[in-house]
């Protein structure tokens, strides 16, 4: 491995299908030691960029480098840098949990003696150490993820690229396969994950891109994107009885109201001191409150201003230009 | 450099293990390999009066041909299918590594069926007259099969029917082509040059050789391994080349 700071760097990466243009020139830069969050609605190009950047397809344009290492020119010592967890990969279901262990470590030429200390810890590591000796194609869903995992992780690799990697997975999986990221971060590896569910972005990654038809919507941490893009904050209240939404309208700081079932969202700039004008307002008319919440935007917010609608690409150039 | 080479073949030789747990190690395969050129030879040779040597010098020339070219076609279609290519796609293997690993695992199963004509001949008392020929005529013969096999793969397919389909259009058409069931002396000008263009001529040419002894071939063994090694050259470069093309439009 080279001593480098940005363990993946893409430059105009672009990959057209025919007409199609799956991935519209791209810039990237993921520092070592970074869990870096890949984002985007169902076909913006995740995939295909994940796939250009672990050598699985060449590009149609753009350059990459992995760990310092030109991808197109010398695509085995960048591969052997990294780890990866392919989208709908599969362990070989006619071998066992630690055949298919040990295959990985040879492909990468881990020692030997070293794959079998590191097959025993993984198999433990994901819970699969009883079934080690089963055939793959006996496992569940879940444990099949597990071991593709692991099997990525038999090289010890600096830099790990993870499709979607819990996705369909039971609350308990999930959880194992973000503490394992975490731990790996800890430890000082990079991370490139893409994945549909927004709060594991937001609890694991120091930035995320969001990507949208091709192109890349915005670079940033998941907190800065929230304050920037994700729009106003808002009051979540429960009322004892039914309050007609056009008076809590001449509150002063709310800007708009929404209900949905039992509860009011009221929409402010600053939430601070709309609570308090909202309960002088429930106090005056001995309005019972339930409950009172207050709702920071969210990545989701974030994402669906981003991507939803088609509204998408407009705000994109305002973001781009912001600066990210 | 040195060391990168043997890098891959390392991981060639992973490849190889892999495919023998995965695709050979099985009843079906491994009696479908002694069985089906067995039945195809049987039915052809029985009720002519021909003499056992050279019986089983076009048997064991068959018997390679169908096993090395039996498992390689399936493979990548295969594994295009189970989404186990992917994987290796991304590990740090050169495509030609993958199909040196794959060619292989075949050889190896080739060579190995290949011992029951030789065990059969024994039996009917045909004794080998160039045993060392023979082993050469083997390795090198399931090396050329085995990468022919590759080269059927390379059609960019999940569906294990239709490569086949193909690789059987063009097997059966060179087992007569070939000088298996008739002796290429005694082929007409027009077939004597029909079986120059097929790598099974080549080899069984060998056999006959090593079965029959010298006169019994028609072309030199120089000539006949000569001949084989170009063979084995143009149809794994074309493996290589086709599979570089292909992969990418599987995943
Ligand atoms: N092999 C291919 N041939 C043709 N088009 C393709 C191919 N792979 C992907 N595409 C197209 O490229 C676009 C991006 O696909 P991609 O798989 O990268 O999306 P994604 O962001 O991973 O989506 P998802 O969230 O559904 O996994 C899609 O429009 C898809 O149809
Ligand atoms: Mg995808």
């Amino acid at each position: 491995m080279k001593n480098v700071t940005n363990m993946i760097v893409a430059e105009g990466l672009t990959k057209n299908y025919g007409e199609l243009v799956a991935v519209d020139h791209i810039d990237l830069k993921v520092a070592g030691g970074e869990i870096f969050g890949f984002l985007g609605p169902n076909g913006a190009g995740k995939t295909t960029t994940v796939r250009m950047l672990t050598g699985i397809i060449r590009p149609t344009q753009g350059r990459i480098h992995i760990a310092g290492f030109d991808l197109l020119r010398d695509p085995i010592k960048a591969k052997e840098v990294m780890g990866v967890v392919p989208e709908l990969s599969n362990a070989y279901t006619e071998l066992s949990a630690w055949k298919n262990l040990q295959l990985m470590a040879e492909l990468y030429g881990v020692p030997a003696k070293t794959a079998k200390a590191r097959a025993e810890e993984l198999l433990v590591r994901f819970g699969l150490h009883d079934r080690k000796d089963h055939k793959t194609k006996t496992f569940s869903k879940g444990m099949k993820q597990r071991l593709v995992i692991a099997m990525s992780l038999m090289s010890d690799p600096e830099i790990l690229f993870l499709d979607e990697p819990t996705s369909g997975l039971d609350v308990m999986s999930a959880r194992m396969i973000k503490d394992v990221l975490q731990e790996l971060n800890n430890r000082g590896k990079t991370i490139f994950l893409t994945t549909h569910y927004m709060e594991e972005a937001n609890q694991l990654c120091n930035r995320v891109a969001i990507i949208n038809h091709g192109k890349i919507a915005a670079i940033s941490p998941p907190e800065e994107l929230k304050a920037r893009i994700g729009g106003l904050g808002r009051l979540e209240v429960s009322f004892k009885s039914h309050v007609d939404s056009s008076d809590l309208r001449s509150i002063s700081g709310v800007t708009d109201v929404r209900e949905s079932g039992d509860k009011t969202y009221l929409y402010t700039d600053e939430p601070g001191t709309t609570i308090q004008h909202l309960v002088d307002y429930c106090r005056a008319g001995s309005i019972k409150i339930v409950t009172l919440n207050t709702l920071t935007p969210t990545l989701e917010d974030v994402f669906i201003k981003l991507t939803g609608n088609g509204r998408g690409m407009e705000e994109v150039a305002e973001v781009v230009t912001n600066g990210s | 450099m040195v060391p990168e080479i043997q890098g891959q073949m390392r991981r060639a030789f992973a490849i190889a293990r892999k495919d023998i747990r995965i695709y050979y190690l099985k009843g079906p395969v491994i009696i479908f390999g002694v069985l089906s050129p067995s039945f195809l030879f049987l039915a052809f040779m029985i009720g002519r009066n021909l003499p056992v040597d050279f019986l089983i010098a076009g048997l064991l020339g068959m018997t390679i041909f169908f096993t090395s070219t039996s498992v390689t076609p399936v493979i990548a279609p295969t594994e295009t299918q189970t989404r186990n290519l992917e994987r290796l796609a991304a590990a740090p293997v050169s495509i030609t590594t993958i199909l040196i690993g794959d060619m292989l695992a075949s050889v190896l199963f080739g060579m190995l069926i290949s011992l029951v004509p030789i065990l059969l001949g024994v039996m009917f008392g045909v004794g080998v007259a160039h045993p060392l020929v023979l082993a050469v005529a083997i390795v090198l013969a399931a090396f050329c099969f085995s990468a022919m096999g590759l080269v059927f793969s390379s059609t960019p397919t999940s569906m294990t029917s239709t490569v086949m389909m193909m690789s059987t259009m063009i097997k059966f058409p060179l087992v007569f082509l070939s000088g298996v069931f008739i002796p290429i002396h005694d082929l007409p000008a027009w077939g004597q040059a029909l079986a120059s263009i097929s790598p099974l001529t080549y080899i069984t040419d060998l056999c006959r050789y090593c079965f029959q002894g010298a006169g019994a071939n028609y072309y030199s063994v120089p000539m006949n391994i000569f001949a084989l090694v170009v063979f084995l050259v143009i149809f794994m470069v074309a493996a290589v080349k086709l599979h570089e093309r292909s992969l990418p439009m599987r995943l």
